[in-house]
């Protein structure tokens, strides 16, 4: 399969675009894989609902980067037709989910950038951008308060819970760095106008998982070392798994429709 | 105002007319047009019907079958090549949705949105919610995801029924 990505050339746009659809796409399949499974119905329906937020984002970014690519390939073609180098999603988002606590920690950390972020980016120079982060905004918007309520009811319950709740922590705490990594490709474009500096956003995210950490009597943990990889390509063995599930159909039945 | 003008802006509000009769799938209830769904018409250069619909979510899975029934039901209605385009800007707001759309989803057993969109923060302070059954506002939330994306799972504390609550966003 031909790779858009892995060329180093790629315009720093479509690379942009194409690190945040895939973002948006794995968190979304990562949390479909609750369907069925979720300890009760009213969060059955919760996490379906969050992961086609996650997957219609995916699909206005992808429908965009397709565009900007122009060689006439579709959003489904980038979504199934590639392999693992060339995703360039953060870490966080392919980890397994693991138990209810690690999935909805997970879901907090992640909403508790990217509201800010989708606000952040609904003021972009680029309109297409700007319009797929407006309204991506409003639905991080419930993904962070449903994410949050649950980190703060878990960490603040039973012992088991809250033993549960900082494993959790202390299993994702490390892929949280990469939410704020720029690359000579997100320079161009921060300088541009086109997004915004992840690095301004620290402040407001930092302010928001304190907050709820300590409402959730969790110690929020200091600086560490951080991973990092996903927008390069460089992944964890878990995302060529996800892969193999998400992209088995179109693959084994080329050209198949609904 | 020209003939032809006038000619191009009966065609255009035919077409939105038609358009506007088009249903929620999820909420047969609601029209796209009482939802807000249904932005804009317009007559395209070649002389065909052009009409702008946005999605209430990003994932909202019922915007694909909208887009086919409203492109059915200019073809119905004898509008020249009809053609169906998806916005995204500005995002869809439960402020547009009109009166009539809220009385008519509350007597189906939904509570409307609020008439204004606010944010409420995070553990803030809960809307007040009035069940669609008996009006009472002692509800509460079971969840704020309910059976369709735009909706969240209530219960009444008064009559005890469950309810959706159609969430403003």
């Amino acid at each position: 399969m031909t790779s858009i990505l892995v060329a180093r050339e790629a315009p720093p746009l479509l690379l942009h675009t194409m690190r945040l659809a895939d973002t948006m796409l794995v968190l979304g399949h990562r949390l479909s894989e609750w369907t069925g499974q979720a300890p009760m119905l009213e969060e059955e329906l919760a996490l379906a609902n969050a992961a086609l937020d996650y997957i219609g984002q995916a699909r206005s970014l992808y429908a965009y980067a397709a565009t900007l690519e122009g060689k006439g390939r579709t959003e489904d073609d980038l979504a199934y037709l590639r392999d693992a180098p060339d995703w360039r999603n953060w870490l966080i988002a392919e980890l397994p989910n693991g138990d209810f606590a690690r999935t909805v920690l997970r879901q907090f950390l992640v909403a508790a950038f990217l509201q800010p972020w989708w606000h952040a980016l609904a003021q972009s120079k680029d309109a297409t951008l700007a319009a797929i982060a407006a309204k991506a905004e409003k639905e991080a918007a419930y993904h962070l308060r449903h994410a949050g309520e649950w980190v703060i009811r878990l960490g603040d319950g039973t012992a088991e819970s809250h033993r549960r709740m900082e494993a959790a922590l202390e299993e994702l705490w490390s892929y949280t760095g990469e939410m704020f990594e720029a690359d000579a490709a997100d320079r161009a474009l921060i300088e541009a106008g086109i997004v915004p500096d992840p690095e301004t956003l620290r402040g407001a995210w930092a302010d928001m998982v304190g907050r709820v950490l300590a409402e959730a009597t969790l110690a929020m943990p200091g600086p560490a070392w951080m991973q990092s990889g996903g927008r390069r390509g460089v992944h964890t063995e878990h995302l060529g798994h996800l892969l193999a599930v998400m992209q088995h159909l179109p693959r084994s039945y080329p050209g198949a429709v609904w | 105002m020209s003939v032809l003008a006038f000619d191009r802006e009966a065609l255009r509000r035919r077409a939105l007319q038609a358009a506007g009769t088009v249903v929620d799938p999820e909420i047969p209830v609601l029209t796209i047009a009482d939802l807000g769904v249904l932005r804009e018409a317009r007559v395209t250069e070649e002389g065909g019907v052009e009409v702008d619909i946005t999605p209430t979510y990003s994932g909202c899975p019922a915007m694909r079958m909208i887009a086919l029934q409203v492109e059915e039901a200019l073809r119905a209605a004898g509008l020249p090549a009809p053609r169906v385009r998806l916005v995204l800007s500005p995002a869809w707001t439960t402020d547009w949705m009109t009166e009539a759309g809220r009385d008519r989803l509350r007597a189906y057993g939904i509570a409307p949105p609020a008439p204004r969109a606010t944010r409420r923060g995070l553990f803030g302070l809960e809307e007040a919610v009035a069940c669609p059954r008996c009006g009472s506002t002692a509800t509460e939330t079971l969840s704020e995801f309910g059976s369709t994306a735009c909706k969240a799972l209530r219960r009444c504390t008064a009559c005890r029924e469950p309810f959706d609550h159609f969430k403003c966003l």
